[in-house]
């Protein structure tokens, strides 16, 4: 292996480097410069002389091989990367402002702060799981936030890209990652499961709200392996107002079994959007973790779980989507609700972990103010909810899976369109225009819907009725 | 250079000329041929003929087990294979025979090797089918990239300074970079007779300079391939396995 070119003014491949502004077990990070980049740029080079760990070479190769592959606002850009046999480097955008480490400090913040704050990073983990890759090693020093406001995940040398070798998966004989906030699953040698990231995230709610490690900072295996079958202590035993709704969310996060745990990050997403929502089951009550016989059935029954299928990240993501129908529960004729009843039932059966949000838009007068209050002096946004939960009462789905919302708005598509957008909803249905009457006033929210959409919308139409033929009817002697 | 890598053949003319065609398509300007040009298929003339031309142009290929059957007897196959094989050789013609029987075993480039079944012991005819072969045959060479088939499922294999391995099915149309710091084993589907489950014909599309691997699928006339292969008499199940990719 060649030596490191790297020193203050040296340039590799026309970067000239700057000033070493971090040195780490793995690698170092130097400010560079590029005539032809405008944007504040670092480089990363790994640690690879003799005598250094081995593990820096191999999760560089695969930081090497990820990061030119990501895109969007949740990922450092990358600029490029230079190769082992002349000088491993990766050239990325230097994020300004300081990763989340640095507000250990200030642990636990208030529950609303860590609401926003979690939910922007799982924002940030269902793009990149859509992506097709899965960070694991979700912890708050590999979190950083733009100016914007969106979070960014840095350092991918223990990620999995499903369409790239797994450099790691044969590498280490123990599973490498960080200690307290590692999936029980991994432990096993499970590496190609996106939920692994969803109990990471869970680990920093429940760190960040308490201000205490659920599973400790123990980095034996063997304190590594009670998380296998111990859970941790309800944040509620620690902290006595501890809101129900997070500990139901935390503790969901951090269940052993990831089917159990939320399937995407975009449905974790959603919960924190919508905490007044979340159905609430025995987690969020828990003051106690399991009783020991409980948890030593589970020590003791590692053996019986079944092997799982090897998945694909795609696939498991795709199965479980966010659907949103949009329901005229005033105008619209029965026969359309029955219609978008039975398109939105046929979508759901075949997508047994997605989950539903049925919305309705309160229109707005353009210039009069609004009375919450009709005629009848009742409320119009809860008779709307009432009447949402009522159409969607014959698909018998769990609560957990069901959310209802108003929105109000001038604009009727634009509202819908927004709510697809901020809740990344995977599949809008809608029903169609119906007559020319409607039309008029309504200008086919549909069309505009389906026109302006980033997701799949379906648009609905009520069973085709025999058409009245001129001179039908008429019989002929 | 962008390279288009083709391995078992298989004396399929609809599935080479599809993989042909699409390769040009994407703009190779080399071609390499992993051998088993004839065998199971009902078109070995055209498929060797085309070799040759390919060979003359600068082409590099290798020999695979069913070329070597060709001209010996002493190669021992299930009994379609058999049947399929005392066919061929009555259809070739001597210049044909001749050039199969020149082909060499391995083809050693430095950087990239070229070979049918895998580079320890490639007159033994072993199959890749696990991580542990691969490691046999990556140990016995220094070449950054292995190219080779014989087993008509893709593979994509690396072994690490340490001698770690890592075991990778690649998807189709995903570029892979085949980084320097390690080996790599690129173990092709199948043009003409495809195992995976995938019917479509395989092969790997390689560009030397950024060391960008991409595995190819080409869909292409089976019904052709398989109704010539019953015309001919030769065994039904080679013609119905093609439309099952297996």
């Amino acid at each position: 292996m060649p030596k490191p070119l790297v020193k203050s003014g040296a340039v590799i491949d026309g970067y000239t480097i700057g000033e070493c502004v971090h040195a780490g077990g793995m690698a170092t990070l130097w400010t560079v410069t590029h005539p032809g980049i405008d944007v504040p740029l670092l480089m990363k080079i790994p640690r690879v002389s003799e005598g250094e760990d081995p593990a820096a070479i191999v999760s560089f190769e695969m930081e090497m091989m990820i990061l030119p592959r990501l895109a969007g606002p949740h990922v450092p850009a990358c600029f490029g990367t230079g190769d082992f046999a002349h000088q491993a480097y990766a050239v990325i955008e230097r994020i300004p402002g300081i990763t989340l480490y640095k507000r250990l400090p200030d642990l636990p913040l208030p529950y609303e702060e860590a609401r926003l704050l979690v939910s922007k990073i799982a924002a940030a983990l269902a793009d990149l799981h859509r992506q097709n890759v899965i960070h694991h090693d979700i912890k708050p020093s590999s979190i950083m936030f733009r100016e914007s406001g969106e979070a960014v995940l840095i350092d991918y040398g223990l990620s999995h890209h499903n369409h790239l070798p797994d450099l790691l998966q044969e590498e280490f004989r123990l599973p490498y990652g960080t200690a307290p906030y590692m999936a029980p699953e991994r432990l096993l040698g499970v590496r190609d499961d996106p939920r692994s990231d969803l109990f990471s995230l869970g680990v920093l709610l429940y760190f960040f709200t308490t201000g205490e490690r659920p599973f400790g900072e123990g980095e034996t295996l063997r304190a590594m392996r009670r998380r296998l079958w111990r859970d941790p202590h309800p944040p509620r035993k620690l902290r006595a107002d501890y809101p129900p709704w997070l500990q139901e969310v935390v503790l969901r996060c951090l269940e052993i079994d990831p089917a159990w745990r939320y399937p995407t990050a975009s449905q974790l997403a959603f919960d924190l959007a919508y905490p007044d929502q979340i159905r609430l089951t025995t987690r969020s009550e828990r003051l106690k973790r399991d009783p020991l016989s409980v948890a030593w059935r589970r020590r003791f029954n590692q053996g019986v779980m079944q092997p799982r299928a090897r998945s694909d990240v795609a696939e498991q993501i795709a199965s479980s989507p966010i659907l949103a129908v949009a329901l005229d529960t005033v105008e619209a004729t029965p026969e359309l609700n029955e219609a978008l009843r039975v398109t939105t039932e046929r979508i759901l059966a075949t997508l047994p972990s997605a989950r539903l949000a049925c919305v309705n838009v309160l229109k707005l007068n353009r210039i009069a103010i609004d009375k919450t209050l009709d005629e009848q002096g009742s409320n119009k946004h809860i008779d709307r909810l009432v009447a949402l939960r009522h159409w969607a009462t014959p698909l018998k789905l769990d609560e957990s899976r069901l959310t209802a919302h108003v929105l109000e708005a001038v604009d009727p598509a634009a509202a819908l369109l927004e709510f697809a957008e901020m809740n990344s909803v995977d599949h809008l249905i809608i029903g169609a225009r119906q007559n020319s009457f409607r039309r008029t006033w309504l200008g086919s929210v549909s069309a505009k819907v389906a026109a302006e959409a980033t997701c799949t919308v379906t648009v609905v139409r009520p069973p085709r009725m025999a058409a009245a033929k001129p001179g039908a009817g008429v019989v002929w002697g | 250079m962008l390279l288009a890598v083709f391995s078992d053949i298989h004396g399929n003319r609809q599935a080479f000329e599809a993989c042909l065609k699409l390769a040009r398509a994407k703009g190779a300007e080399r071609f390499v041929l992993l051998g088993d040009f004839v065998g199971y298929g009902a078109d070995p003339e055209w498929v060797v003929d085309t070799a040759m031309q390919l060979v003359a142009q600068g082409a590099v290929a290798v020999r695979g087990n069913h070329d070597e059957a060709v001209n010996s007897t002493t190669e021992s196959m299930n009994n379609e294979a058999q049947i399929a094989i005392e066919w061929t050789r009555g259809r070739l013609d001597v210049a044909q025979r001749r050039f199969l029987a020149g082909l060499p075993m391995i083809v050693d480039e430095k950087e990239r090797l070229y070979v049918h079944s895998e580079a320890s012991q490639p007159a033994r005819w072993h199959y890749v089918r696990a991580t542990a072969d691969a490691a046999k045959s990556l140990i016995s060479t220094p070449a950054h990239v292995t190219f080779c088939g014989h087993i008509h499922r893709p593979a994509l294999y690396s072994m690490s300074v340490t001698a770690k391995m890592t075991s990778f099915v690649p998807k189709t149309d995903v570029p892979v970079q085949l980084l320097r710091g390690r080996q790599w084993l690129a173990v092709l589907g199948s043009v003409g007779q495809p195992r995976d489950g995938d019917p479509s014909a395989a092969f790997v599309l390689f560009d030397t300079e950024s060391c960008q691997i991409t595995y190819c699928r080409v869909p292409y006339d089976i019904a052709s391939a398989a109704n010539k292969i019953r015309e001919n008499g030769l065994p039904p199940w080679l013609a119905d396995r093609l439309s099952q990719g297996r």
